[in-house]
């Protein structure tokens, strides 16, 4: 979308989430609530941020985008769908047998996936060897990798941080996606990794706190990153999970549970309005 | 002075015994001169670059080379990262660490994309010595092995290593490759053929086939000039690639000699004998016997003294031989 207003990106917003809840849906699995609260960042990623061509998937200079908490593919694949990487109408086929739409994203399986996550920790790394390899090349391509808070309970997530800072990896971008709930509970029940910002910052990254759910912030903050040079920059969007349909909100049980097809119909008409 | 029998004065002059440089320091020779060769040659390591001998290529290539700390899961996922965008990475620290610590990651940052990243895991096997079980790898090769498309290398001496390292730059995919710590005796002249997945013949023989790899490659070849004194006359396969696994070379000696037995240093179970033993059972069986660590870890000692305890020597292939010529019908 060239010139992508707020409005019109929340436009796209909305249509990722009628897509990832018709999905999950139709799949009668899946995660949406972590998908729900990705959607805006996603959204202004595939329709704003990233420099990428949806007809030529493996153009080298395009920027890299790793969606690290897997378990949101609904929203990845609804993105890659509404930009042209493929048919809208092969959604559908999430997580079915033979699909290339996984339950998680597998690189090599669907075009335009970069790595293969849902093994929870991976893609900070994978980003950083994707961004030392741009260095490596001079090429001015950049990296984002979409993580959770949840997912920051991994230890290799921090020896990435250490990484990334040490060799001041500058075009490597992460977002976290800070829905304060993890499959089990509250984040800060189960594993309390807050201070976030605190512990980046002292990481040795540029950190940028927002609200993940409001355009106007999402690409200020992007472009902060952009301008941020000699470390890596640490995106923490504060989001609330299941965001869009009034049900899911903050509700633990849309973790990793489908909606209903009753369910499907009030998300709809709540996402419609 | 004691007069040597006829026997003993053959076998003294059969085998010299020259040892070579260890594996890790042909590698570490070798990933130098693929640097020079190919700009697209990286490396990463996780502090033990002194050990395995990558830090002579970051010597050479400090722009290209990428201390990654003590943290072997970032390392894993690094390379796979470098990878995906064209970069050939050779990871490197010991075995133990490299396939326990970063398993998960050669899973799913590795080989679920099948990226052309090359894992080379030094101190193989117990023959480290004194620094004690948890620095030694006896595991390493089952669970390469378990990684589809992966393929699974363990040289047995400086030539072989060269020639296969080369062979894992140019092999598009990922490899893991063992190498050692103690040097290694010398079993090759130079001047032969290798191909991975396709085991080398080293001696024929009609009674018994020895198929082993790493380090005991030389003991096997020892035990062959033993067993020839004792008119037993034993096949030795070095069994170099151990993913793919070479069928055919393991069908004819079953064919040709009808009884196999296996050497390797590591566990019985995931390595060399498990995996012969399924390729024989499955074509052509015939009776096996194998030599290698019982469901153990080892622990320190000299790395002589560790291979003696643990049962990895010429007179133990020789034992296993006599064995197995018990049930050859």
């Amino acid at each position: 979308m060239e010139n992508g207003t707020i409005e019109q990106l929340q436009k796209k917003a909305t249509l990722l989430r009628k897509d990832i809840v018709e999905m999950i849906t139709a799949a009668a699995s899946g995660h949406p609530g972590g998908s729900l609260s990705a959607a805006d960042l996603i959204t202004a990623l595939y329709f704003k941020v990233l420099r990428h061509k949806p007809s030529e998937p493996e153009w080298s200079d395009r920027d890299r985008f790793i969606l690290s908490k897997g378990h949101g593919a609904p929203a990845l694949y609804a993105a890659l769908a509404r930009t042209g990487y493929f048919p809208v109408e092969n959604l559908k086929t999430l997580r079915k047998l033979g699909s290339p739409l996984q339950g998680h994203p597998e690189k090599g399986k669907l075009v335009g996936i970069e790595a293969s996550t849902g093994s929870l920790g991976q893609g900070v790394s994978i980003g950083a060897g994707m961004a030392l390899a741009g260095r490596l090349d001079r090429k001015d391509y950049r990296v984002y990798v979409l993580m959770g808070d949840g997912e920051a309970n991994e230890g290799q997530v921090w020896e990435a941080a250490m990484f990334a800072a040490h060799y001041k990896i500058d075009h490597l971008t992460v977002i976290l996606d800070c829905n304060r709930q993890q499959l089990d509970g509250w984040t800060a029940e189960i594993l309390d990794i807050e201070p976030l910002a605190d512990k980046w910052r002292a990481f040795g990254w540029q950190v940028i706190d927002f609200n993940g759910h409001d355009f106007g912030q999402i690409l200020k903050a992007f472009d902060e990153a952009r301008r941020t040079t000699g470390k890596p920059t640490l995106l923490l969007a504060r989001t609330t999970k299941g965001k869009g349909v009034s049900f899911m909100e903050n509700n633990l049980e849309f973790h990793g549970v489908a909606p209903t097809t009753d369910q499907l119909q009030a998300s709809l008409k709540e996402l419609d309005r | 002075m004691k007069t040597k029998s006829p026997s003993e004065m053959k076998a003294a002059v059969q085998r010299e015994k020259k040892l070579g440089l260890a594996t890790r320091d042909a590698y570490g020779q070798v990933l130098v001169e693929l640097g020079q060769a190919d700009p697209r040659i990286v490396a990463v390591d996780a502090d033990l670059s002194k050990s395995t001998k990558s830090g002579l290529f970051g010597k050479a290539f400090p722009d290209r080379f990428f201390n990654c700390g003590i943290a072997e899961a970032n390392m894993v996922s690094v390379a796979a990262g470098l990878a995906s965008c064209g970069k050939i990475p050779f990871a490197s620290s010991f075995a133990s660490f490299l396939l326990c610590k970063s398993f998960d990651q050669l899973r799913m940052s590795v080989a679920n994309p099948s990226l052309n990243v090359k894992i080379v895991g030094s101190h193989g096997g117990i023959s480290l010595g004194e620094d004690g079980a948890s620095q030694q790898s006896v595991e390493d090769f089952a669970l390469a092995c378990a990684l589809p498309k992966f393929t699974v290398l363990s040289p047995a001496d400086e030539i072989s290593c060269r020639a296969l390292v080369r062979l894992a730059a140019e092999h598009v995919g990922p490899v893991y490759i063992r190498t050692g710590r103690p040097k290694a005796p010398i079993i090759y002249t130079g001047s032969e053929h290798f191909q991975l997945g396709r085991a080398n013949k080293i001696v024929a023989g009609e009674d018994v086939t020895i198929i082993a790899n790493g380090l005991l490659v030389w003991e096997a070849l020892v035990a062959s000039d033993l067993c020839r004194e004792r008119g037993i006359s034993v096949a030795v396969i070095d069994l170099h690639t151990l993913k793919p696994i070479d069928e055919a070379a393991i069908i004819a000696a079953a064919e040709e000699t009808g009884a196999i037995v296996t050497a390797e240093e590591h566990l019985l179970s995931g390595g060399v004998a498990s995996r012969v033993a399924q390729v024989v059972a499955e074509h052509h069986p015939v009776p096996m016997a194998s030599v290698g660590i019982a469901d153990t870890y080892a622990e320190s000692g000299t790395p002589a003294e560790l291979m003696e305890k643990y049962g990895l020597t010429a007179k133990h292939l020789v034992q296993a031989v006599e064995s197995v010529l018990k049930r050859k019908k």
